[in-house]
């Protein structure tokens, strides 16, 4: 994208019918390190890459959990991502505190999607820099919703979100169909999967990841280190030599494709 | 003249006027409600009184009134604070709907929202005069319970609100069972009902029973209990008791 002069502000509309503010949010999206969730009928796994700024210091929390049946991965400004995330908290709380029962996900997110499009149309104010990966049950089932800066709101069998992520989706797009009835650990497996496509030929170890499971009878919780690594091991993951290979190959294609497609006059926010 | 006196504004809330603001006691009540949980959801009695003091001044008052897909409600205490509830429900249920997704409240969230409601208004020193019984099925799961003005609440097999836990609720420990057939149901529920008018000088002879299942909510007809005045110890009360009337 180009600097254009109708740019600087959220509430200035372009002659196209854009508003760069909001598309130039989610390019910090794109920037984040990658996180990924996918579902069943009855478990949703989320998965991000842990990115440290050196080795000395510590990696950033990218996955929060919201209640016992709701959590969150994100992607983009994590400083945004974890005052959205005491929000999100809240509201569970008020919710189970008034009516003794899990607030459904599908509100939450709406509510969280109202929530990001005031800061679309309020001139002292700037939109969320961050997209969030929703986790969560309801009366209806397991859902995944990918949460926007523009304040939209898709539901998802499964997604990735952050940088190179559009090589977890490629790997997600052909194996979802078998989601729906996958097990809950086969789940986890494809998470691995889909992470160790973003890491672009990088060993996949536990230190670099974070797994996250919620399911019917199951809370909320990050998977241990070990826990993970084990899983890592048992699927043999590492050994397998054709998918960093054939990962780098759609990299180099993928990439420049994004650049492009932004740049085109398609508003990503439609999408 | 004493220009030094501050103006107290008209709609002060100190001093004497200030307790008109809140409710002190209730005028128009309803008498109690009897609730059991049996094999297809729950059933429910109340009458249709609405007593003014000790005048049985209002005859034709449904103290029981169904809430959104899955809950029943009856109140007995002051009338218009039912009423006033009732409108609270409404927007609450209404709400509820518009999310049109797929997901209800069910009684269990409906006795909740209602227990905070009470409390919270016990708190100020302005409560609610209800004693609250809710009851409803959803997803194959009964739920009976029951919110005091107070905001005491708790769930049971069988509850009642007022006399009714003096006279029906003994009754009901010892005849009530899991899975009661509808039919023993309500003579389980008239039995209690019929003890009440007996006993409650503010029970009038004009019933109504309700019935929750997942199919939905029915409200009978009005209709009245026979009873029986010919026991000895109605025929001559001061038998037992020389000087009484």
């Amino acid at each position: 994208m180009f600097r254009n002069q109708y740019d600087t502000d959220v509430t200035t509309w372009s002659p196209a019918g854009r508003l760069f503010q909001v598309e130039y949010a989610m390019e910090a999206v794109k920037q984040g390190s990658a996180a990924i969730g996918l579902r069943s009928k009855t478990h949703i796994v989320l998965g991000c890459v842990n990115k440290a700024n050196s080795e000395l210091s510590s990696h950033q929390k990218k996955i929060f959990k919201v209640d016992d049946h709701i959590g969150v991965a994100i992607a983009g400004l994590t400083a945004d991502g974890r005052v959205l995330s005491r929000y999100m908290r809240n509201e569970c709380i008020n919710y189970s505190f008034t009516y003794e029962s899990p607030l459904p996900v599908g509100r939450l997110v709406v509510q969280l999607a109202d929530k990001a499009q005031v800061c679309t149309q309020r001139s002292w104010k700037r939109p969320y820099g961050v997209g969030l990966l929703v986790a969560g049950l309801d009366e209806s089932g397991a859902h995944l919703y990918y949460n926007c800066p523009s304040g939209n709101y898709f539901e998802y069998q499964a997604f990735a979100i952050g940088s190179r992520s559009q090589a977890a989706k490629t790997y997600l797009e052909r194996k979802f169909e078998n989601f729906t009835d996958a097990s809950r650990d086969d789940l986890v497996k494809d998470a691995l999967m889909a992470i160790r496509e973003t890491l672009q030929g990088e060993t996949l170890k536990s230190s670099v990841c974070t797994i996250a499971v919620v399911g019917v009878g199951e809370p909320f919780h990050i998977l241990d280190q070990g826990t993970v690594q084990q899983m890592i091991d048992a699927f043999e993951i590492v050994g397998e030599q054709e998918g960093p290979d054939a990962a780098a190959g759609q990299e180099a294609s993928a990439e420049p494709e994004q650049g492009a497609g932004a740049g085109e006059g398609v508003a990503p926010m439609d999408i | 003249m004493n220009f030094m006196a501050s103006k107290q504004p008209e709609n002060c809330l100190l001093g004497p006027e200030s307790d008109s603001q809140r409710t002190l006691y209730p005028y128009v009540t309803g008498t109690s409600v009897v609730a059991l949980k049996y094999k297809d959801g729950i059933l429910m009695a109340a009458d249709l009184g609405g007593s003014y003091g000790s005048t049985l001044r209002y005859k034709n008052v449904e103290r029981m009134k169904p809430i959104g897909k899955h809950s029943l409600l009856g109140a007995s205490g002051e009338i218009s604070d039912f009423q006033e509830i009732l409108r609270y429900l409404d927007d609450l249920i209404l709400y509820d709907n518009m999310w049109d997704d797929g997901n209800s409240l069910g009684p269990k969230e409906v006795h909740n929202y209602l227990t905070r409601v009470m409390y919270n208004r016990r708190n100020k020193f302005n409560p609610l005069w209800n004693s609250l019984v809710l009851g409803g099925v959803k997803k194959g799961e009964k739920y009976l319970g029951t919110v005091s003005m107070i905001g005491v609440n708790f769930e049971d097999n069988h509850v009642a609100t007022g006399f009714g836990n003096h006279l029906a609720r003994p009754i009901l420990r010892q005849d009530w069972h899991e899975n009661l057939s509808f039919e023993d149901g309500v003579k389980l529920l008239e039995k209690c009902m019929r003890v009440l008018l007996y006993r409650d000088r503010s029970a009038i002879n004009k019933l109504q029973i309700a019935k929750i299942t997942e199919e939905g909510v029915t409200i009978s007809q009005p209709y009245s209990l026979k009873t029986y005045w010919e026991f000895s110890a109605f025929a001559n009360p001061a038998q037992g008791a020389v000087g009484t009337w």
